[in-house]
This record gives structure tokens, C-alpha cells and sequence, in this order.
């Protein structure tokens, strides 16, 4: 590099011409190196490291290993009691559910456009495609003909016993209550969990071949403790600043950490419409950081804060030398 | 001929010897200027290894070495290209880099990181293991609170992958060509003034350095 001709003036017109010393430059050769450090520093990082792959969550391998949380979940969605029952949009239109920001409630105006009915979708829907079950083909039709007080009856009073079921070979043996046909129905719904079968029903639950959305299987997911343990153990709770995190030791979404950082503090933390607060916060944060040329106090903080002296010294030391 | 128009138009805006300079002012020798291009290098690497895992499609990584490989190289590239691009955004913000009407290359800059948030993220919902799955459950909460979350499903693989694969890297890589015109055009910032200027001896104002990123 070699300096031109030049003295650096003390106080510059910033959208000039620069009138100071220049010095040579290669922009191709600069992107060239860059180029070949970053593109080696991955690979080396891939060797030391990898990348994680923990194998996602099925139904059936929830079923298998926690078959009481399958079936209290289940049984949930049946009485229409589940944390996805009672969501409010755009899944269902549950009364008072819905986030609010102030008097405005968004999530309500945008209303139901993802229509989930969890009994019809997650219980009767994947049971009627159970073929050749005289017994099951009558407990059903006898769920749907009895009155929806009674349903909630049969289902409450099996919900209420789960604790204290035992499995022999998969199948759930509570002790004798007044469950009606909900037993028959949600023994045959945990064998069709553990063979495999109501994953592909509620992915395919529409009869196509081709399917790439996993919206009714990964809320029914959700809804089970199983799954947050699992995500508990591999610190991903909300609680754990789990959005930015990855399993196992990995750097995940660090870049979300402002994001993160409102939920583990209050009035956000216990709030039942921290999501669309901090939603909206961080969509005015944003907003700010986009316009901090434009924004008066914020635009001339740098001049203040002194950090260009560092950045800048040799320019520094040499004019004032 | 309107193309005419055009071309002397760029041309007049970006003559070669602002595009490809041979000559940079000497207060950029700086370590901090090489945090632009590093982020540049990186969304190559990134975008390149993306092009590998989108070419095998989506289940090549979970069943091959080599596809594990080449997605081991995409995420480190992505953390590389944000720790380049959150370095260079500090070091844009303390040296006033808007300054002397380059409010749009900041405004680009800004616009760039949080764009690629969303492509990363999108990402993070592509990958079809645990991980995705949870950001998944957690993430439909925040957006379905505030009304778009049927518009953008996170729960939903076929759109998320798309948004990763082909819209959002569309944008972040036009974002980053302006941006690097825009600083092509008005070069980069000078520095501040050793000294401020006495309020007795008022610059003309031609000469008065500007705080205002209004061009």
C-alpha cells in the first residue's frame, strides 16, 4: 500500500469528495481472501463439530414411551378441554382466548383460518379409518349419539382414572368407572398411536398423496408433556431462552436473544399476552434500529460515545501529530 | 429510448472507477471495514452449501455423511455470516455510517440482518428433526398472537421450506447488491472531526458535517 498526496482536514464535509491521503485497494482480491477464510473456517468448524440432528418426536414413539400422556392428551382433545381446543385463532374461535395488545386483539380479527376441531381431527376422524372393528364401529357410533353433556362425562371420568391405568402390551386397563364408549375408543386410538398409523393419519388425513404440511400432527404433539419434557431436557423452554437455543451444545438462533431476553422478565413474563407484547415491541425495535439515521438523539450518540477514536486512531494520530 | 436513459443513468451513478475502485481514503485501513466483505464471503459459502442440500432435497443431510457435511458447513457458514454482519452493523453504528446522506445504505444494512433472521429462521424450521419441531410449536404462538399466523405457518414444512429455500435468500442477496452499490456510490464514511468545530467560527454550510442520513 502506498499513500498519495494529501493532508487529512480537521473537519470534513461527509458526503464530499474525501480531499485527505488515499491508498491502493484490490476490492476482487479483498472478497477473494475473504472468500477462501470463511469458506475454510466452515469446514474446519464442520470437522470439530458437525451439526446437530436430533431425530424429531413422533406420535408413535410418544405412544410407546409415555402412553399415559398419550392418552391423557388424547382424551383432551376428545373433550375439547386441550390447550389447542381452547387456543382461540386461527384454530377455533374460543371466547376470550385470543391475545390482546391494549383493547386490540389482532389475533381475533385475523379469525379462524386454519379450522381445527381437535374430537372430529385428533379422536373420530383417524378411528373411523380403522378397518373391520364391529367393537369399535358401535362405541363410536354410540359417542356420537349420546349428548354432549354425557360425552364430557364419559370422557372426564376416563381422564380422571389415567393416572391410575396400567399397560399390558400397549393396552390400557383402568380401574371399573362409568366411561361408556370412550375406554373402547381410546384403546383402539393408542394402538393405532403405537403402530405408526395415526402419524400418516393426520398427516394424509385428507386422502392425498402428496403432503407437506405437519400442522395437525405437531399441534396434537404440542399439546403432550412428553414433548416439552423432551424439550425441557434439551434446554429449549421458553423459560430456558429456548428460541435461540439448539440441542445438545450448539449455538442456535443467537441473533433472537432480544427477543428472547422479554420473556424471561417482567410485566412479560407472567402476562397472558406476552406473545403479541413482545411481538410488537420488538416490531417498534426493529423499526427504530432500521431509521437510526433519521432518528434525532440516537443519530449523534456515536459522535458522543468516542468509539470512532479507536476505530479511526492512526487517521487520529496523524492529523494530530 | 428509455433503455438509453437507463444506462446513462447507471452509469452516471456508478461510473467504474467508483464500482471497482483502485484506491480506498487511508483511515480504512481498519479491521473493522473487513467485517463487510467477510459477511459477504460468508452468504456465498452459505447460499453455495444451500444450493448443494436444495439440489439432493431435504432428506439427503438426515442419511448421508456427505449431506451431513455439507449441512454442517451451511450452519457454521450462517453463524459466521452473523457474527461478521452483527460486528460490522456495531462498528457501521459507531462510526456514524449514515452520515453525509448514506441514510440508505444503513437503512439496507438494517434491513438486510432482519430479513436474514427470517431466513434463517425458516431454516431453522426445515431442518425435519426435534429442533425444528419445537422452534415450530413455540414460534405459531408469537406470530398467531399477532394475527399472521395462518399467512406465514410456521407449523406448515411445505411453505416454510420454500420461503427458506427460494424467496428470503432471493431477498437478503438483492439487498446486500444495493447495499454494496449504495456504498459503491457515496463511498464510505469519514471520519468525524478530530476536533468539533468552534460555535464562534461558524462552517458555511456546504462544509458543515452532517448528522442527518438524509441524502
Amino acid at each position: 500500500m502506498s499513500s498519495a498526496a494529501g493532508t487529512a482536514p480537521a473537519t470534513p464535509d461527509d458526503a464530499a469528495p474525501w480531499p485527505g491521503p488515499f491508498v491502493r485497494y484490490d476490492l476482487i482480491k479483498e472478497l477473494v481472501v475473504a472468500l477462501v477464510v470463511m469458506a475454510a473456517l466452515a469446514v474446519v468448524l464442520t470437522i470439530l463439530f458437525s451439526s446437530p440432528d436430533d431425530s424429531p418426536t413422533t406420535i408413535q414413539s410418544w405412544a410407546k414411551a409415555d402412553p399415559g400422556d398419550f392418552l391423557t392428551t388424547a382424551t383432551t382433545e376428545l373433550n375439547r378441554t386441550s390447550e389447542i381446543a381452547t387456543y382461540g385463532p386461527p384454530y377455533n374461535s374460543t371466547s376470550g382466548s385470543a391475545q390482546k395488545i391494549g383493547p386490540i386483539s389482532l389475533q381475533e380479527a385475523a379469525g379462524v383460518k386454519i379450522p381445527i376441531d381437535t374430537a372430529q381431527n385428533y379422536v373420530i376422524e383417524p378411528l373411523r379409518e380403522i378397518p373391520a372393528d364391529a367393537g369399535l364401529k358401535a362405541a363410536l357410533a354410540t359417542y356420537q349419539a349420546a349428548p354432549s353433556k354425557l360425552q364430557e362425562a364419559w370422557a372426564g371420568a376416563y381422564e380422571e382414572a389415567l393416572p391410575k391405568a396400567r399397560f399390558l402390551g400397549g393396552v390400557p386397563i383402568l380401574p371399573a368407572g362409568r366411561y361408556g364408549p370412550v375406554a373402547p375408543m381410546m384403546a383402539a386410538l393408542l394402538g393405532l398411536a403405537q403402530s405408526g398409523g395415526l402419524d400418516g393419519a393426520l398427516v394424509a388425513g385428507n386422502h392425498r398423496f402428496y403432503e407437506t404440511n405437519y400442522t395437525k400432527p405437531l399441534l396434537f404433539l404440542s399439546g403432550g408433556e412428553y414433548f416439552e419434557e423432551r424439550a425441557e431436557g434439551q434446554h429449549l423452554l421458553g423459560t430456558q431462552w429456548g428460541m435461540m437455543n439448539e440441542t445438545g451444545s450448539y449455538p442456535g438462533q443467537v441473533w433472537l436473544w432480544l427477543y428472547t431476553f422479554w420473556y424471561q422478565v417482567e410485566p412479560f413474563k407472567e402476562s397472558p399476552n406476552a406473545d403479541a407484547l413482545i411481538f410488537v415491541l420488538m416490531g417498534i425495535l426493529s423499526l427504530a434500529f432500521v431509521c437510526i439515521p433519521f432518528i434525532p438523539g440516537v443519530r449523534t450518540l456515536p459522535r458522543h460515545l468516542r468509539v470512532y477514536r479507536g476505530i479511526w486512531r492512526d487517521h487520529y494520530r496523524e492529523i494530530e501529530s | 429510448m428509455w433503455t438509453t436513459w437507463v444506462r446513462e443513468r447507471a452509469v452516471g451513478a456508478l461510473p467504474p472507477e467508483k464500482l471497482l475502485p483502485d484506491r480506498q481514503p487511508a483511515y480504512v485501513s481498519s479491521w473493522i471495514y473487513v467485517f463487510g466483505v467477510a459477511t459477504i464471503a460468508a452468504l456465498v459459502v452459505v447460499v453455495a452449501s444451500g444450493m448443494i442440500l436444495g439440489l439432493k432435497g431435504p432428506e439427503w443431510w438426515h442419511v448421508t455423511s456427505i449431506g451431513r457435511f455439507f449441512n454442517g458447513i451451511h450452519l457454521w457458514a450462517v453463524e459466521l455470516f452473523f457474527f461478521a454482519m452483527v460486528v460490522h452493523l456495531w462498528g457501521k453504528f459507531f462510526m456514524g455510517a449514515w452520515r453525509g446522506g448514506r441514510g440508505r445504505t444503513w437503512v439496507t444494512g438494517a434491513v438486510t440482518f432482519l430479513v436474514a433472521i427470517g431466513a434463517a429462521f425458516t431454516g431453522y424450521l426445515s431442518q425435519q428433526n426435534f429442533d425444528s419441531q419445537w422452534i415450530a410449536s413455540e414460534g405459531k404462538d408469537g406470530l398467531n398472537s399477532v394475527g399472521i399466523g395462518s399467512f406465514f405457518n410456521v407449523v406448515d414444512f411445505g411453505q416454510m421450506y420454500t420461503f427458506h429455500v427460494i424467496l428470503l435468500p432471493l431477498a437478503v442477496v438483492a439487498l446486500v447488491a444495493w447495499h454494496v452499490l449504495l456504498v459503491r456510490r457515496h463511498g464510505v464514511v469519514p471520519p468525524y472531526p478530530a476536533k468539533a468545530p468552534k460555535s464562534a467560527a461558524p462552517s458555511p454550510p456546504q462544509a458543515a458535517p452532517s448528522e442527518s442520513g438524509a441524502p
